[in-house]
């Protein structure tokens, strides 16, 4: 199917700082990527560097060919990792918001994810709990018919309801002709949804691989690795 | 579901059909649930189920018929001879662990005799 992200020696250096360090990731069409790591230690820069956020000191972005700009914002749906929607805001406005902002927003779509989440367009954004932001956000950034979903921690903090309908929304958006790159240091509620996984640690890739083929290898699960590379 | 051994997710998956097979809660020519379907209830990665269903056809335990759908064999022998693979891998561990607790065969021949006995 070829790759939709291809990412070649990224770097990217804060003053002295290495938050990147000379990456190379490839993320395959239909594949769920996910970014593991402790905090500090580069997701959320990979991340801003593919959505067009930041840009790298060195090396190569490309998604669907093309470098990041104009063009790549168009087709890749991003939930960073807090809210960004108005508190003066309705859910109404914030659908007619991404509207507005993206030609690939599917209002049928959104409606679905809203029931599927229990939501109601008149529902005011400031009186949400935090696992209802999460599920709208969520909604907004799923209902974009887009190549590449980039989720930025998308269960942090939820109760385990929220949590659960979080993991079907994204199950249910499952495509074989998009991808998915979902950073979490959840990693037990979530690595049953990765097809591959990238450990992330001072910048660097430490580990990485299908998902499946590490736990045969290692004989254990994915969480478990984790507290193995990070732990102690 | 919990995965919790130290398997590969569709082995974990795999066995659990297995056991449903063979207990006769999914019966011989049934119809077993979409990728999608299952995906959604185990909460799992598409693909993964995907993998568990052609491993479980290479196996001859399921066939796919296009549209329609996975379905279990409707070929009895091969459900009777699963179950006895898994009984004899149940009996081998059993075994194994037992000898290692230093009973010899007449031993755990007479410590089942007697379970058997106090069940009845």
């Amino acid at each position: 199917m070829g790759n939709i992200v291809e990412v070649r020696n990224l770097t990217k250096t804060y003053s002295n700082n290495k938050a990147l360090d000379d990456i190379d990731l490839d993320v395959e069409a239909g594949k769920v990527v996910g970014i593991l790591g402790p905090n500090g230690s580069g997701k959320t820069t990979l991340i801003k560097i593919l959505t067009g956020l930041l840009r790298q000191t060195r090396g190569e972005v490309a998604i669907e060919g093309q470098q990041v700009g104009t063009y790549t914002k168009s087709i890749v749906s991003y939930l960073p990792d807090r809210n960004f929607l108005y508190d003066w805001m309705k859910i109404d406005d914030a659908c007619r918001l991404y509207r507005d902002f993206y030609s690939d927003f599917d209002e049928s779509k959104f409606e679905s994810l809203l029931e599927f989440m229990k939501l109601e367009r008149p529902m005011k954004i400031a009186a949400l709990s935090k696992g209802m932001h999460e599920k709208l956000n969520l909604s907004l950034v799923l209902a974009r018919n887009a190549k590449l979903y980039v989720l930025d921690e998308p269960i942090a903090g939820v109760d385990p309801v929220a949590r659960d309908q979080i993991l079907d929304a994204i199950i249910n958006n499952y495509s074989r002709n998009s991808s998915m790159l979902i950073t979490t240091h959840l990693v037990r509620d979530m690595e049953n949804l990765f097809d591959d996984v990238v450990f992330l640690n001072d910048g660097e890739i430490v580990l990485e691989g299908n998902a499946e083929a590490l736990r045969e290898e290692r004989g254990k699960q994915i969480d478990d690795i984790y507290k193995e590379i990070f732990g102690e | 579901m919990e995965f919790n051994d130290n398997l590969p997710i569709y082995i974990q998956i795999m066995n659990l059909i297995r056991s449903k097979v063979v207990s006769g809660e999914i019966g011989g020519g049934d119809r077993l649930l979409s990728v999608r379907e299952f995906s959604k209830q185990l909460k799992v990665n598409p693909n993964t189920i995907q993998r568990t269903y052609q491993e479980l056809e290479r196996e001859g335990l399921v066939f796919t018929q296009r549209g329609k759908g996975t379905f279990v064999t409707e070929d009895l022998e091969t459900i009777r001879n699963l179950k006895r693979d898994m009984a004899s891998a149940i009996v081998e561990n059993f075994m194994l662990k037992m000898k290692k607790m230093g009973f010899n065969s007449e031993d755990i021949v007479q410590i089942i005799s007697e379970w058997i006995e106090e069940e009845r």
